[in-house]
């Protein structure tokens, strides 16, 4: 039995909501610099060698890469052998999460009630995702969620007769209707399978896996590769004015379902899809 | 074409530009997102004056981040325009002549565009580290209950957009990506 501080959780929580919005995780400028290349539209390349300078600017003065410094998503895998002391951890994650965007100068953008919508000042509450796992060490992700991509994400109960082609045209349906409004070049997160709230949040977990990292399941890995290349023969291009490079990658996590159930959830992620992590 | 304007437009610099065009803009801006605009409109509905004069003016759809000691402005990128879709028609009645913004536009703010000759910006999303470095003055106007969400008054200095609709509807989202779609 491991005892970790409460104390522990809001520090580190407090210093990864700081280095998830200041630094560009280097997967993605690596993939944005590879696409310089592949993209055609002059006005693409433009946009492509800005948002490269812009998160070399965010990491070297210390500031946001992207006003929208979202709604703080966590994902805290505890094992099963700590025991937390000094409080509540979920109180604790908040606590890092109020004192993280406000040393680290960002925005607040959540409110307290969806339908009162007065903003709560201090970014809290974070969205959090428990998962009990083995071993004694706990594992922080933070992943600040801008909504310009929230916004045009979307689920589908499919039926099992639907198969994978259906699958297909719903995920590919949604990038093309999303268009230039979730600032591509964009990630997306696919869960397929569970429960309608468990495809959701594989769509979410999707988007926390390195985008140079494909499926270890191989008819998955194909599914990806296969609809990045779909995707971005849409033609909405950076920033949704034309060209080749609308996604960077299509990331896919799958889950046994239901025999009469083909859940699907497609999670969008502008360019600056951010997360941080640190194991305690 | 390339064009570096002032604020505010003149009717007459409205009408040349065009959808593609690379434009810098210099000059007072306002930046107001949802909640800012519910009220405007809101002050209209009920027959009150605006904080601002608002014909030929640009509004950024934007909610900064805090500045930081010693700068200006946090990070400041636009944010979605179509969520201001339903307020936008009225505000372009009362005069409001430019927006910077990102993403698409509904058939109903293209039309009053049209028809009062405003035109739609697109400035690059998730650039707010850039923007922000353009940006050289701001004060809150109105509704500092609204925290980022407030009406603002800034000052921007060769602020990059590029003009995505016209005022004569052209849209460079539809020729941009019938130019480079392959199905």
């Amino acid at each position: 039995m491991r005892f970790i501080d409460t104390s522990l959780i809001i520090d580190t929580v407090e210093n990864l909501c700081i280095t998830a919005n200041y630094n560009l995780n280097q997967d993605i400028l690596d993939a944005l610099k590879k696409n310089l290349t592949a993209e055609e539209s002059n006005v693409g390349i433009h946009i492509i060698e800005k948002i490269i300078e812009n998160a070399d600017l965010a990491r070297t003065e210390g500031v946001a890469i992207c006003q929208d410094t979202g709604m703080a998503v966590v994902f805290v895998e505890i094992g099963q052998d700590i025991h937390i002391s000094g409080g509540s951890i979920t109180e604790a994650i908040n606590e890092g999460v109020r004192r993280g965007y406000k040393r680290g100068f960002l925005r607040d953008s959540v409110v307290r009630d969806p339908i009162e919508r007065v903003n709560t000042g201090d970014n809290t509450p974070a969205v959090i995702h428990y998962d009990i796992v083995e071993g004694d060490k706990i594992k922080i992700t933070v992943a600040p969620k801008g909504f310009g991509s929230e916004n045009m994400s979307a689920l589908k109960m499919l039926k099992p007769a639907d198969g994978i082609e259906e699958v297909k045209k719903f995920i590919i349906e949604t990038v093309d209707n999303a268009g230039p409004n979730p600032c591509p070049p964009i990630i997306v997160g696919v869960g397929i399978g569970g429960t309608m709230e468990k495809a959701a949040s594989l769509a979410k977990k999707a988007l926390i896996r390195p985008i140079n990292k494909r499926s270890s399941i191989e008819y998955v890995k194909n599914l990806e590769i296969e609809l990045l290349d779909k995707i971005n023969r849409l033609g909405i291009g950076p920033m949704g004015l034309g060209g080749r490079i609308t996604a960077l990658a299509v990331n896919v996590e799958v889950f046994p379902t239901h025999i009469a159930g083909l859940p699907v959830a497609v999670n969008i992620s502008c360019y600056a899809t951010r997360h941080a992590e640190a194991v305690l | 074409m390339r064009y570096t304007l002032n604020t505010p437009l003149s009717k007459d610099i409205l009408k040349k530009l065009r959808a593609g065009d690379e434009v810098r803009i210099n000059g007072v801006v306002y930046t107001a997102r949802d909640a800012a605009h519910k009220c405007l409109v809101e002050m209209l509905q009920q027959k009150e004056k605006l904080p601002f004069d608002i014909k030929g003016q640009v509004i950024y759809y934007v909610g900064p981040c805090p500045a930081k000691p010693g700068k200006v402005i946090g990070s400041a990128g636009p944010t979605t325009s179509g969520r201001m879709d339903i307020y936008t028609p009225l505000l372009i009645g009362e005069g409001l002549a430019g927006m910077i913004g990102k993403g698409l536009r509904s058939k109903e703010v293209v039309e009053f565009m049209m028809k009062h000759g405003a035109v739609y910006f697109g400035a690059i999303g998730g650039a707010g580290a850039l923007m922000a470095k353009h940006i050289v003055y701001q004060e809150i106007v109105a509704f500092p209950e609204l925290g980022p969400e407030a009406l603002r008054k800034i000052e921007v200095v060769d602020f990059p957009v590029f003009v995505v609709i016209d005022s004569y509807g052209n849209n460079l989202y539809e020729i941009g990506r019938k130019r480079y779609k392959v199905m």
